[in-house]
């Protein structure tokens, strides 16, 4: 800890200028550009995070050119042809990147057709398809960014899922509702679902002090299971007359609309994340709620000395992230696939926590982590389909931004930055053993 | 092997942890190091230990200049150190423990050529090792139990022979008998004895009397890093007592006689049940507190203060009775006794008392904020929360760049300014203030206690619980003395030194009708 009173923000020691002197506009300018190259140089969390992308896209460009078999055989005449061969290198990474790209954000051909006559909802389909992909792992982020901020790892985004998702398919197809309420129902029944499986664990810890890690995952085993035998049963959620483990399709009324223009639209779970994201902004910043949760996880001890009662935090604190993991599993089923089965359930649980670790477990990070990871996701499905490259490439260059999100001294080592300040990425990657 | 420090001086930031400390222990003698938590005994053996460097000073054994970068070379210097916390594997034998990073190896014999040395570990040899040293000490270690299976005090004894493996001729112990029960305390000076017997010195840090006294050949005292007497055993508790927590530095507080109103604070018989159950941190403490003055509680830290005050505040549990204002709080919550009126600062300030990420303005409203009017409801009221937060670090002068600033950048002094301002920043019945100025510069200690005494005037009931006997006598209108969990006797503020260390060494009916 620090004994002295002589440490200043960085900000404030690069661009502490004499306000009486120099030309206004330039000297603003100066001092915005030095503050931007004192957070370059210094090793900002921020910037440490964008580092690390571009690395795992660096690392991930030179993993997609030499899987590829043209590739390798150029690479064997090196030194006949070195011009060749790295130009065959760059090109097979480019091409991947590019349809990556289109995939994702946008199709330059999409822009020339609109100039053609061409329809112009086309430009944004490639965005619409990143937001649908987003949107789940925005809320299992979200979940697992809520408890860490109370101190809690929450590893059961899964099983949270799972507890959401099971209601919201018995209230699908089991009711009978008018158009909008019966969307609410589910929406309502999801959350629900996912807080009472996130409310056991909270509870646990805080009558029996069992380490929410380790709850969390064996409950992730428990509710995959009951998910299992469930989707297996056809007096439980089964499809009648199926061999397969799919449920039935929820009801019309209970699926969640698209919204906006002629297509491609915004699927209403997307704009359900993005005020899950805010709510939990104004939570976290502006309630007294939320300001119990950053307490005890900053300073349990200093929490508990202020009266508040510490157990109660952390049973709100799971009850709160498995709604949203809940949440998250409404969505999916209501928005996006209409039935629950292994397809549906996917990786979003362990997918939140990855989000979460990029996010800084900031609302507003976690949504940009998210998008990021949906982006990949979508764009990947079209760099499948236009080159030789597997969608898995990805998930790897996910599991290197993660690795190296994690690792902050490997980032500035490789990008030669100054030692961070203190806090920041460190708290969030050096462990659970809180 | 004879040890001589000299002038070993050791700052972290601005506090000088060591200040030119010289310390000559002689062949075969038992060293008692005396002094408070965090008075730097530990620090100083760490430094001779090779864990920490020190800014100036030198190691000399048997006269000659030694450098120790590292516990390595401590131990190539023949200086063994047993930690307070041990360091050994839970889950190994005494024998693999003993053998950790001093591995003996099997090797090959073949005629005609020298031994080869294997890569294999030879647990017989360790086992071997283990047996010798116990019987040569009298130690009783069984080399093939596992550690977690021991009691604490053999698990001590497995790091002696640790240090003893390794040839160490000076020997550290750092508070070796907070751990252990009275006999097993019995066990390690008859240990230390033999050890001494066979020509090896020893350092023994404690900050128990009667154990140094009973064991030492010579007394160190250590007081804010500094040396501040040298005696034998044979010295009264009450003058080593006063050594320990000084009168060196005069401080006085300008004050007006108090005057005591309604009692606010009583407590009848409060018991709180010890770390290991057996003896109770806490034994049937009754006192009572008026409004309008204050109680000071002094005595040897450790001597169940900490535990009084959390009691106190409803964060530990606890038998007995309290009662504020009259009215029962024993079942309460902290948060309830904070509503009531109490104020409270704790000991410690990192750990209980700020959330050194926060910005000072959250800092400030650690335990009020869901209060109007700094919350309606579930919202905060962030604009009453600066507010109060520009008018607090206004009043109470605390040094810091912007409200926004996290608190665990600032000076120690500072933070306990932020933690002051927001508990004697709102009315309150109840002030208990722990180790209040621990640590702090003398500016800041000024500042402290004119708060204090201010709160005092304000008709606040103030409990002040300190282990330096100047700031008892500087604020307390009446001096309790607590020894093991008891008080052991009331005093008005003009009692003497004396008698105050006799209290604190735990004479209590001696002292009542001796006119010292």
């Amino acid at each position: 800890m620090t004994d002295d009173a002589s440490v200043l923000p960085p900000a404030e020691a690069a661009g502490a200028a004499p306000t009486d002197t120099g030309p206004a506009p330039d000297r603003g300018r100066l001092r915005y550009d030095r503050a931007i190259l004192e957070a370059i140089i210094a090793g900002s969390p921020a910037v440490v995070t964008i580092l690390a992308i571009v690395l795992a896209l660096v690392l991930g460009a030179l993993i997609i050119a030499f899987s590829d078999t043209a590739v390798l055989h150029v690479w064997g005449s090196f030194f006949a042809e070195p011009g060749v061969a790295i130009s065959t290198a760059w090109h097979s990474a480019a091409a991947a990147y590019s349809n990556l790209f289109a995939g994702a954000v946008v199709n330059p051909h999409t822009i020339a057709a609109a100039f053609q006559g061409g329809s112009v909802g086309a430009i944004f389909y490639p965005l619409s398809q990143t937001a649908a992909q987003a949107t789940p792992l925005i809320l299992t982020g979200l979940s697992v960014a809520l408890a860490f901020r109370a101190g809690l790892f929450n590893i059961g985004a899964a099983s949270q899922w799972i507890g959401g998702a099971i209601v919201v398919t018995y209230l699908g197809f089991g009711l009978s509702l008018p158009p909008v309420i019966h969307a609410i129902v589910c929406l309502a029944g999801g959350f629900a679902g996912g807080a009472v499986t996130g409310w056991v664990v909270g509870a646990l810890k805080a009558r029996t002090g069992a380490h929410e890690v380790i709850v969390t995952i064996m409950l992730n085993y428990v509710m995959y299971n009951l998910l299992s035998y469930l989707l297996g049963t056809p007096s439980a959620l089964q499809l009648p007359h199926q061999a397969n483990l799919t449920s039935p399709n929820i009801g019309a009324n209970a699926q969640l609309p698209h919204v906006g223009g002629p297509p491609p639209q915004v699927g209403v779970g997307f704009l359900i994340a993005l005020a899950a994201a805010a709510g939990m902004w104004w939570l976290l910043a502006r309630s007294t709620v939320g300001f119990e949760f950053r307490t005890v996880g900053a300073n349990p001890s200093a929490a508990r000395t202020a009266g508040m009662s510490v157990p109660r935090t952390w049973v709100l604190a799971m009850l709160l992230a498995g709604a949203l993991a809940g949440l998250s599993g409404a969505v999916t089923i209501q928005g996006t696939f209409h039935n629950l089965n292994f397809q549906s359930y996917g990786t979003y649980g362990i997918d939140g926590i990855t989000v979460a670790l990029l996010g800084r477990a900031r609302p507003a990070g976690v949504v940009l982590a998210g998008l990021l990871f949906g982006a990949l996701n979508a764009g990947s499905t079209v760099m499948s389909a236009a080159t030789s490259v597997p969608v898995d490439i990805a998930e790897v260059i996910e599991g290197l931004i993660v690795l190296f999100v994690a690792a902050p001294p490997l980032i500035r080592a490789v990008f030669r930055l100054r030692q961070a300040q203190r806090g920041g990425m460190a708290a969030v990657a050096k462990g659970w053993n809180g | 092997m004879e040890l001589e420090l000299r002038g070993i001086t050791k700052s972290f930031g601005s506090l000088v942890a060591n200040d030119h400390i010289d310390l000559k222990v002689a062949a075969g003698e038992i060293r008692g190091l005396l002094g408070e938590n965090g008075a730097g005994k530990t620090t100083l053996m760490n430094v001779l230990y090779g864990l920490l460097q020190p800014d100036e000073g030198e190691i000399l054994l048997d006269g000659r200049p030694v450098t120790i970068r590292s516990p390595r070379d401590a131990i190539n210097a023949r200086i063994g150190m047993v930690h307070q916390h041990f360091m050994l594997v839970p889950v190994f034998t005494v024998a693999e423990n003993v053998a950790l990073g001093a591995e003996p190896l099997r090797r090959i014999k073949v005629p005609g050529l020298p031994a080869l040395r294997t890569g294999l570990l030879d647990r017989g040899q360790a086992r071997r090792q283990v047996v010798a040293l116990s019987e040569r000490y009298g130690l009783q270690v069984d080399p093939d139990a596992r550690i977690e299976d021991l009691p604490v005090g053999v698990q001590q004894r497995v790091e002696i022979i640790k240090a003893l493996l390794r040839q160490a001729s000076v020997l550290i112990l750092d508070e070796p008998t907070s751990v252990l029960t009275p006999g097993e305390t019995d066990d390690l000076f008859r240990i230390m004895r033999e050890l001494r017997a066979d020509g090896r010195s020893i350092v023994f840090i404690s900050h128990k009397l009667r154990e140094v006294q009973a064991i030492a050949d010579q007394i160190t005292v250590i007081r804010r890093g500094q040396v501040v007497g040298q005696r034998p055993p044979g010295t009264t508790d009450a003058e080593l007592a006063a050594l320990m927590v000084g009168r060196s530095v005069e401080l006085r507080v300008s004050k007006d006689p108090a005057k005591p109103a309604n009692v606010v604070l009583d407590v009848a018989s409060l018991t709180v049940a010890g770390q290991d159950g057996a003896v109770p941190a806490v034994d049937g403490v009754s006192l009572e507190v008026r409004a309008g003055e204050i109680l000071g509680i002094a005595g040897v830290q450790g001597n169940g203060q900490t535990e009084l005050c959390e009691a106190l505040m409803g964060l530990r549990p606890a038998a007995g009775a309290v009662r504020l204002d009259g009215r029962d709080v024993s079942g309460a919550s902290p948060r309830e006794r904070l509503h009531a009126g109490v104020a409270y600062i704790p000991e410690d300030r990192q750990e209980d008392g700020i959330v050194a990420d926060f910005s000072v303005a959250d800092n400030l409203v650690l335990d009020t904020f869901d209060r109007a009017p700094y919350s309606s409801g579930i919202a905060l009221n962030l604009s009453a929360v600066r507010s109060q937060a520009t008018s607090l670090v206004a009043e109470f002068d605390v040094r810091t760049s912007s409200i926004d600033t996290p608190v665990g950048t600032l000076s120690g002094g500072n933070q306990q300014k932020v933690i002051l301002a927001r508990e004697v920043g709102r009315s309150i019945r109840l002030l208990i203030a722990s180790q209040p100025t621990r640590g702090l510069d003398v500016g800041s200690i000024e500042f402290v206690h004119r708060r204090i005494v201010a709160e005092r005037d304000a008709g606040a009931a103030v409990l002040i619980v300190s282990s330096e006997l100047d700031e008892i006598y500087a604020l307390a209108d009446r001096i309790a003395v607590m020894y093991e969990g008891k008080i052991t006797g009331i005093r008005p503020p003009t009692v003497s030194v004396t008698e105050l260390g006799l209290l604190m060494a735990g004479a209590a009916a001696a002292v009542e009708g001796d006119p010292a």
